[in-house]
Protein backbone atom coordinates (compact mmCIF):
# COMPACT_ATOMS: atom_id res chain seq x y z
CA UNK A 1 0.00 0.00 0.00
CA UNK A 2 1.47 3.78 -0.94
CA UNK A 3 1.31 5.51 2.19
CA UNK A 4 -0.03 9.45 1.39
CA UNK A 5 2.59 12.21 2.65
CA UNK A 6 1.97 13.10 6.55
CA UNK A 7 1.82 16.46 8.80
CA UNK A 8 1.91 15.61 12.29
CA UNK A 9 0.29 19.19 12.45
CA UNK A 10 -2.19 18.67 10.31
CA UNK A 11 -3.33 14.80 11.80
CA UNK A 12 -3.46 16.61 15.35
CA UNK A 13 -5.93 19.17 14.12
CA UNK A 14 -8.27 17.78 12.10
CA UNK A 15 -10.00 15.95 14.96
CA UNK A 16 -10.38 19.35 16.91
CA UNK A 17 -13.26 20.44 14.31
CA UNK A 18 -12.73 19.15 10.63
CA UNK A 19 -13.28 15.60 11.39
CA UNK A 20 -14.64 16.31 15.08
CA UNK A 21 -15.33 12.82 16.57
CA UNK A 22 -18.83 13.94 18.41
CA UNK A 23 -20.10 16.87 16.25
CA UNK A 24 -19.08 15.10 12.70
CA UNK A 25 -18.60 11.69 12.58
CA UNK A 26 -20.57 11.20 15.71
CA UNK A 27 -19.60 8.44 17.24
CA UNK A 28 -18.98 7.35 21.18
CA UNK A 29 -22.25 8.35 21.50
CA UNK A 30 -23.12 6.60 24.91
CA UNK A 31 -20.57 7.98 26.99
CA UNK A 32 -20.97 11.43 25.27
CA UNK A 33 -24.66 11.83 26.69
CA UNK A 34 -24.40 9.81 29.61
CA UNK A 35 -21.69 12.19 31.82
CA UNK A 36 -22.09 15.47 30.65
CA UNK A 37 -24.56 16.10 33.30
CA UNK A 38 -21.89 18.14 35.17
CA UNK A 39 -18.98 20.29 33.78
CA UNK A 40 -16.83 17.97 35.79
CA UNK A 41 -17.43 14.48 35.45
CA UNK A 42 -17.30 15.68 31.63
CA UNK A 43 -13.65 16.66 31.67
CA UNK A 44 -12.77 13.48 33.57
CA UNK A 45 -14.29 11.31 31.42
CA UNK A 46 -12.71 13.27 28.40
CA UNK A 47 -9.39 12.74 29.96
CA UNK A 48 -10.11 9.08 30.76
CA UNK A 49 -10.91 8.70 26.90
CA UNK A 50 -7.92 10.40 26.21
CA UNK A 51 -5.30 8.41 28.03
CA UNK A 52 -7.29 5.19 26.40
CA UNK A 53 -7.41 6.38 22.86
CA UNK A 54 -3.27 7.45 22.92
CA UNK A 55 -2.30 4.09 24.97
CA UNK A 56 -4.23 2.10 22.32
CA UNK A 57 -3.31 3.62 19.06
CA UNK A 58 0.51 3.86 20.27
CA UNK A 59 0.81 0.09 21.18
CA UNK A 60 -1.98 -0.57 18.18
CA UNK A 61 0.70 1.12 15.57
CA UNK A 62 3.73 -0.08 17.17
CA UNK A 63 2.39 -4.09 16.88
CA UNK A 64 0.59 -3.04 13.42
CA UNK A 65 3.47 -5.55 11.67
CA UNK A 66 2.86 -8.69 14.07
CA UNK A 67 -1.35 -8.27 14.46
CA UNK A 68 -2.57 -11.55 11.72
CA UNK A 69 -5.24 -9.86 10.16
CA UNK A 70 -7.95 -12.27 11.12
CA UNK A 71 -7.63 -12.13 14.40
CA UNK A 72 -6.82 -8.39 14.70
CA UNK A 73 -10.63 -6.81 15.84
CA UNK A 74 -10.09 -9.11 19.13
CA UNK A 75 -6.77 -8.11 19.66
CA UNK A 76 -7.56 -4.17 19.51
CA UNK A 77 -10.50 -4.85 21.90
CA UNK A 78 -8.08 -7.00 24.54
CA UNK A 79 -5.54 -4.23 24.06
CA UNK A 80 -8.54 -1.20 24.29
CA UNK A 81 -9.81 -3.42 27.76
CA UNK A 82 -6.58 -3.28 29.66
CA UNK A 83 -5.80 -0.04 28.81
CA UNK A 84 -9.18 0.96 30.26
CA UNK A 85 -9.13 -1.38 33.35
CA UNK A 86 -5.43 0.71 33.62
CA UNK A 87 -7.46 3.82 33.95
CA UNK A 88 -10.68 2.50 35.77
CA UNK A 89 -8.21 1.73 39.02
CA UNK A 90 -6.17 4.81 38.69
CA UNK A 91 -9.47 7.09 38.85
CA UNK A 92 -10.67 5.21 41.71
CA UNK A 93 -7.40 5.39 43.66
CA UNK A 94 -7.46 9.31 42.68
CA UNK A 95 -10.73 10.37 42.38
CA UNK A 96 -12.82 8.05 44.09
CA UNK A 97 -15.77 10.44 44.16
CA UNK A 98 -15.86 10.86 40.30
CA UNK A 99 -14.98 7.21 40.11
CA UNK A 100 -18.19 6.94 42.01
CA UNK A 101 -20.68 9.52 40.05
CA UNK A 102 -19.26 8.43 36.66
CA UNK A 103 -19.62 4.04 37.72
CA UNK A 104 -20.42 1.68 34.96
CA UNK A 105 -19.37 4.40 32.62
CA UNK A 106 -15.58 4.10 32.68
CA UNK A 107 -15.68 0.40 31.57
CA UNK A 108 -17.58 1.50 28.61
CA UNK A 109 -15.05 3.13 27.17
CA UNK A 110 -14.07 -0.25 25.89
CA UNK A 111 -16.83 -0.06 23.63
CA UNK A 112 -16.18 3.83 22.21
CA UNK A 113 -16.42 3.74 18.91
CA UNK A 114 -14.39 6.18 18.49
CA UNK A 115 -11.39 4.45 19.93
CA UNK A 116 -11.82 1.32 17.85
CA UNK A 117 -12.35 3.38 15.02
CA UNK A 118 -8.86 5.09 15.52
CA UNK A 119 -7.42 1.84 16.21
CA UNK A 120 -8.83 0.23 12.89
CA UNK A 121 -8.66 3.08 10.42
CA UNK A 122 -5.66 5.16 11.02
CA UNK A 123 -3.53 3.44 14.17
CA UNK A 124 -3.03 0.07 12.34
CA UNK A 125 -1.64 1.72 9.21
CA UNK A 126 0.68 4.30 9.91
CA UNK A 127 3.64 4.61 12.01
CA UNK A 128 3.52 4.61 15.44
CA UNK A 129 4.32 9.09 15.42
CA UNK A 130 1.42 9.79 13.23
CA UNK A 131 -0.62 7.41 15.13
CA UNK A 132 -0.11 9.28 18.54
CA UNK A 133 -0.68 12.65 17.03
CA UNK A 134 -3.77 11.35 15.62
CA UNK A 135 -5.25 9.69 18.46
CA UNK A 136 -4.46 12.97 20.79
CA UNK A 137 -5.86 15.05 18.08
CA UNK A 138 -9.54 12.86 18.06
CA UNK A 139 -8.68 13.15 22.06
CA UNK A 140 -8.60 16.61 22.28
CA UNK A 141 -11.60 16.95 19.94
CA UNK A 142 -13.63 15.01 22.04
CA UNK A 143 -12.67 17.00 25.19
CA UNK A 144 -13.51 19.79 23.27
CA UNK A 145 -16.87 18.48 22.37
CA UNK A 146 -17.66 17.04 26.11
CA UNK A 147 -16.60 19.58 28.05
CA UNK A 148 -18.83 22.07 26.00
CA UNK A 149 -22.09 19.42 26.39
CA UNK A 150 -21.32 19.07 30.30
CA UNK A 151 -20.82 22.90 30.59
CA UNK A 152 -23.93 24.24 28.93
CA UNK A 153 -26.24 21.18 30.78
CA UNK A 154 -24.96 22.31 34.15
CA UNK A 155 -25.22 25.86 33.76
CA UNK A 156 -28.73 25.53 32.38
CA UNK A 157 -29.62 22.25 35.14
CA UNK A 158 -28.33 23.48 37.55
CA UNK A 159 -26.89 27.12 37.73
CA UNK A 160 -23.48 26.18 38.74
CA UNK A 161 -19.99 25.73 36.42
CA UNK A 162 -17.87 23.54 38.34
CA UNK A 163 -19.83 23.09 41.54
CA UNK A 164 -19.29 27.10 41.48
CA UNK A 165 -22.79 28.75 41.86
CA UNK A 166 -23.19 31.44 38.74
CA UNK A 167 -25.98 33.15 39.37
CA UNK A 168 -28.14 34.81 42.09
CA UNK A 169 -30.68 33.07 44.17
CA UNK A 170 -33.65 34.20 42.12
CA UNK A 171 -32.28 31.05 39.38
CA UNK A 172 -34.87 28.31 38.86
CA UNK A 173 -32.83 25.01 37.77
CA UNK A 174 -34.16 23.88 34.41
CA UNK A 175 -33.76 20.28 35.88
CA UNK A 176 -34.73 18.54 32.44
CA UNK A 177 -31.45 19.43 31.16
CA UNK A 178 -29.01 17.32 33.53
CA UNK A 179 -31.55 14.63 32.97
CA UNK A 180 -31.29 12.25 29.94
CA UNK A 181 -33.57 14.43 27.59
CA UNK A 182 -31.72 17.54 27.96
CA UNK A 183 -28.31 15.33 26.83
CA UNK A 184 -30.38 14.40 23.68
CA UNK A 185 -31.77 17.59 22.90
CA UNK A 186 -28.42 19.74 23.81
CA UNK A 187 -26.27 17.77 21.52
CA UNK A 188 -28.94 17.81 18.94
CA UNK A 189 -28.79 21.95 18.85
CA UNK A 190 -25.28 21.42 19.25
CA UNK A 191 -25.26 19.57 15.94
CA UNK A 192 -27.30 21.73 14.32
CA UNK A 193 -24.74 24.74 15.50
CA UNK A 194 -22.03 22.94 13.98
CA UNK A 195 -23.68 22.04 10.89
CA UNK A 196 -25.05 25.74 10.71
CA UNK A 197 -20.86 27.20 10.85
CA UNK A 198 -19.59 25.02 8.49
CA UNK A 199 -22.54 26.07 6.07
CA UNK A 200 -21.72 29.28 6.48
CA UNK A 201 -18.24 28.70 6.42
CA UNK A 202 -18.24 27.27 3.12
CA UNK A 203 -20.68 30.46 1.90
CA UNK A 204 -17.76 32.45 3.36
CA UNK A 205 -15.01 30.67 1.30
CA UNK A 206 -16.91 30.52 -1.77
CA UNK A 207 -17.47 34.37 -1.74
CA UNK A 208 -14.14 34.97 -1.14
CA UNK A 209 -12.85 33.11 -4.45
CA UNK A 210 -15.51 34.85 -6.17
CA UNK A 211 -13.98 38.06 -5.13
CA UNK A 212 -10.65 37.01 -5.83
CA UNK A 213 -11.55 35.94 -9.08
CA UNK A 214 -13.56 39.00 -9.93
CA UNK A 215 -10.08 40.78 -8.87
CA UNK A 216 -8.05 39.23 -11.81
CA UNK B 1 -41.35 -13.46 42.01
CA UNK B 2 -42.59 -9.84 42.16
CA UNK B 3 -38.94 -8.65 42.46
CA UNK B 4 -38.21 -10.40 38.87
CA UNK B 5 -41.58 -8.50 37.61
CA UNK B 6 -40.14 -4.94 39.27
CA UNK B 7 -36.72 -5.95 37.58
CA UNK B 8 -38.28 -6.41 34.07
CA UNK B 9 -40.68 -3.54 33.90
CA UNK B 10 -37.86 -0.87 35.81
CA UNK B 11 -35.72 -1.60 32.69
CA UNK B 12 -38.06 -1.90 29.92
CA UNK B 13 -39.78 1.50 31.14
CA UNK B 14 -38.48 3.94 33.80
CA UNK B 15 -34.86 3.03 33.26
CA UNK B 16 -35.42 2.02 29.40
CA UNK B 17 -31.47 1.50 28.09
CA UNK B 18 -31.64 3.48 25.16
CA UNK B 19 -33.65 6.46 26.38
CA UNK B 20 -32.43 6.73 29.89
CA UNK B 21 -29.24 4.98 30.03
CA UNK B 22 -27.85 5.78 26.79
CA UNK B 23 -26.55 2.76 25.79
CA UNK B 24 -26.50 1.43 22.31
CA UNK B 25 -27.23 4.84 20.56
CA UNK B 26 -25.05 3.88 17.95
CA UNK B 27 -27.55 1.45 16.38
CA UNK B 28 -30.46 3.46 17.55
CA UNK B 29 -29.07 6.63 15.66
CA UNK B 30 -28.08 4.65 12.79
CA UNK B 31 -30.04 1.54 12.45
CA UNK B 32 -33.69 3.32 12.77
CA UNK B 33 -33.89 4.55 9.47
CA UNK B 34 -36.49 1.37 8.47
CA UNK B 35 -39.30 -0.61 10.97
CA UNK B 36 -38.43 -4.04 9.92
CA UNK B 37 -34.97 -4.13 10.19
CA UNK B 38 -34.47 -1.98 13.23
CA UNK B 39 -37.15 -5.00 15.03
CA UNK B 40 -35.07 -7.87 13.76
CA UNK B 41 -31.86 -6.28 15.10
CA UNK B 42 -33.54 -5.83 18.62
CA UNK B 43 -34.50 -9.42 18.66
CA UNK B 44 -30.97 -10.60 17.90
CA UNK B 45 -29.87 -7.89 20.54
CA UNK B 46 -31.87 -9.00 23.32
CA UNK B 47 -30.74 -12.52 22.59
CA UNK B 48 -27.57 -11.79 22.87
CA UNK B 49 -27.89 -10.04 26.45
CA UNK B 50 -29.72 -12.76 27.36
CA UNK B 51 -26.72 -15.37 26.63
CA UNK B 52 -24.26 -12.35 28.04
CA UNK B 53 -26.09 -12.35 31.14
CA UNK B 54 -26.41 -16.25 31.94
CA UNK B 55 -22.57 -15.77 31.03
CA UNK B 56 -21.56 -13.31 33.23
CA UNK B 57 -23.36 -14.68 36.10
CA UNK B 58 -21.02 -17.94 35.74
CA UNK B 59 -17.88 -15.90 34.90
CA UNK B 60 -18.85 -13.64 38.64
CA UNK B 61 -19.38 -16.64 40.77
CA UNK B 62 -17.58 -19.03 39.69
CA UNK B 63 -13.99 -17.15 38.17
CA UNK B 64 -13.69 -13.55 39.13
CA UNK B 65 -14.28 -13.82 42.62
CA UNK B 66 -10.00 -15.07 42.56
CA UNK B 67 -9.25 -12.47 39.76
CA UNK B 68 -11.77 -9.43 40.17
CA UNK B 69 -9.17 -7.16 37.86
CA UNK B 70 -9.92 -9.25 34.95
CA UNK B 71 -13.46 -8.76 35.12
CA UNK B 72 -13.46 -6.19 32.05
CA UNK B 73 -11.02 -8.29 29.86
CA UNK B 74 -12.94 -11.36 30.19
CA UNK B 75 -16.69 -9.88 29.81
CA UNK B 76 -15.61 -8.46 26.41
CA UNK B 77 -13.81 -11.67 25.31
CA UNK B 78 -17.07 -13.80 26.19
CA UNK B 79 -19.49 -10.94 24.37
CA UNK B 80 -17.31 -11.07 21.11
CA UNK B 81 -16.94 -14.93 21.47
CA UNK B 82 -20.85 -15.46 21.93
CA UNK B 83 -21.40 -13.00 19.23
CA UNK B 84 -19.50 -15.13 16.99
CA UNK B 85 -20.75 -18.33 17.71
CA UNK B 86 -24.52 -16.98 17.24
CA UNK B 87 -23.52 -15.59 13.94
CA UNK B 88 -21.69 -19.26 12.98
CA UNK B 89 -25.03 -21.21 14.50
CA UNK B 90 -27.49 -18.37 12.76
CA UNK B 91 -25.32 -18.97 9.57
CA UNK B 92 -25.96 -22.93 9.78
CA UNK B 93 -29.24 -23.64 10.68
CA UNK B 94 -30.89 -20.18 8.70
CA UNK B 95 -29.18 -18.82 6.25
CA UNK B 96 -32.25 -16.66 5.15
CA UNK B 97 -31.93 -15.05 8.36
CA UNK B 98 -28.17 -14.55 8.27
CA UNK B 99 -28.64 -12.46 5.35
CA UNK B 100 -31.77 -10.49 6.33
CA UNK B 101 -29.57 -9.67 9.55
CA UNK B 102 -26.05 -8.90 7.41
CA UNK B 103 -23.37 -6.72 9.06
CA UNK B 104 -25.81 -5.92 11.90
CA UNK B 105 -25.05 -9.16 13.56
CA UNK B 106 -21.41 -8.66 14.17
CA UNK B 107 -21.54 -5.34 15.24
CA UNK B 108 -23.56 -6.21 18.15
CA UNK B 109 -20.47 -6.43 20.01
CA UNK B 110 -19.47 -3.39 20.23
CA UNK B 111 -22.95 -2.46 21.40
CA UNK B 112 -22.50 -0.58 24.67
CA UNK B 113 -25.71 -2.05 25.91
CA UNK B 114 -24.34 -5.54 26.09
CA UNK B 115 -20.88 -4.65 28.39
CA UNK B 116 -23.44 -2.44 29.94
CA UNK B 117 -25.40 -4.97 31.25
CA UNK B 118 -23.09 -7.13 32.05
CA UNK B 119 -21.18 -4.44 34.41
CA UNK B 120 -24.34 -3.23 35.94
CA UNK B 121 -25.65 -6.88 36.59
CA UNK B 122 -22.27 -7.41 38.31
CA UNK B 123 -22.20 -3.91 39.96
CA UNK B 124 -26.03 -4.24 41.77
CA UNK B 125 -24.67 -7.71 42.54
CA UNK B 126 -27.91 -9.83 40.76
CA UNK B 127 -28.05 -13.34 40.84
CA UNK B 128 -28.94 -15.95 38.40
CA UNK B 129 -32.64 -15.11 37.67
CA UNK B 130 -32.84 -11.36 38.51
CA UNK B 131 -29.87 -11.00 35.84
CA UNK B 132 -32.09 -12.86 33.85
CA UNK B 133 -35.05 -10.61 34.20
CA UNK B 134 -32.52 -7.75 33.74
CA UNK B 135 -31.48 -8.85 30.42
CA UNK B 136 -35.21 -9.62 28.93
CA UNK B 137 -36.13 -6.07 30.16
CA UNK B 138 -33.20 -4.65 28.83
CA UNK B 139 -33.77 -6.65 25.46
CA UNK B 140 -37.36 -5.80 25.02
CA UNK B 141 -36.93 -1.49 26.16
CA UNK B 142 -34.02 -1.84 23.05
CA UNK B 143 -36.40 -3.44 20.51
CA UNK B 144 -39.31 -1.00 21.66
CA UNK B 145 -36.96 2.32 21.48
CA UNK B 146 -35.87 1.31 18.12
CA UNK B 147 -39.21 0.26 16.87
CA UNK B 148 -40.24 3.73 18.36
CA UNK B 149 -37.64 5.80 16.64
CA UNK B 150 -37.75 4.01 13.15
CA UNK B 151 -41.50 4.93 13.24
CA UNK B 152 -41.44 8.40 13.77
CA UNK B 153 -38.53 8.56 11.26
CA UNK B 154 -40.79 6.83 8.66
CA UNK B 155 -43.32 9.32 9.17
CA UNK B 156 -41.32 12.35 9.15
CA UNK B 157 -39.29 10.99 5.85
CA UNK B 158 -43.24 11.00 4.29
CA UNK B 159 -43.46 14.52 4.68
CA UNK B 160 -40.24 15.59 3.95
CA UNK B 161 -40.91 18.45 4.86
CA UNK B 162 -37.66 19.14 6.80
CA UNK B 163 -35.01 21.98 6.47
CA UNK B 164 -31.42 20.58 5.04
CA UNK B 165 -30.07 22.01 8.29
CA UNK B 166 -31.75 19.53 10.23
CA UNK B 167 -31.58 16.67 8.06
CA UNK B 168 -29.85 13.40 9.64
CA UNK B 169 -28.74 13.29 13.06
CA UNK B 170 -29.51 16.41 14.45
CA UNK B 171 -33.33 15.76 13.81
CA UNK B 172 -32.91 12.27 15.19
CA UNK B 173 -31.32 13.56 18.60
CA UNK B 174 -33.89 15.72 18.63
CA UNK B 175 -36.32 12.95 18.05
CA UNK B 176 -35.08 10.75 20.68
CA UNK B 177 -35.08 14.06 23.13
CA UNK B 178 -38.29 13.74 22.95
CA UNK B 179 -39.12 10.19 23.07
CA UNK B 180 -37.12 10.06 26.21
CA UNK B 181 -39.08 13.04 27.85
CA UNK B 182 -41.96 10.88 26.96
CA UNK B 183 -40.17 8.04 28.79
CA UNK B 184 -39.83 10.34 32.22
CA UNK B 185 -43.46 10.16 32.26
CA UNK B 186 -42.86 6.06 33.72
CA UNK B 187 -41.03 7.57 36.56
CA UNK B 188 -44.49 7.75 38.69
CA UNK B 189 -45.39 3.98 37.44
CA UNK B 190 -44.03 2.41 40.63
CA UNK B 191 -43.78 5.23 43.62
CA UNK B 192 -47.53 6.14 42.81
CA UNK B 193 -49.36 2.75 42.82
Amino acid sequence: MKQKELDGYQEFMKGLWKENPTFVQVLGMCPTLAVTNSAINAVVMAVATFFVLVGSSFLVSALQRWIPSQVRISLYVIIIATFVTLADYSLLATLPAVHKQLGAFIPLIVVNCIILGRAEAFASRYPVKYAVLDAAGMGAGFFLSLTMLGTVREILGTGTLFDIPLFGKGFEPWVTMILPPGGFITLGLLLLLSNWVTKKRAEFLKQVAAAQQEGL
Amino acid sequence: MENLVWIFISTLLINNFVLSYFLGLCPFLGVSGRLETSFRLGMATSFVLVVTAISVWFLNTYVLIYAPYLRLISFIVVIASTVQFIEMAIKKLSPALFKALGIYLPLITTNCAILGLAVFATSRNYGFLEGLAFALGAGAGFTLALVLMAGIREEIEKTGDIPDLVRGTAMNLLVAGSLSLAFMGFAGLFSAG
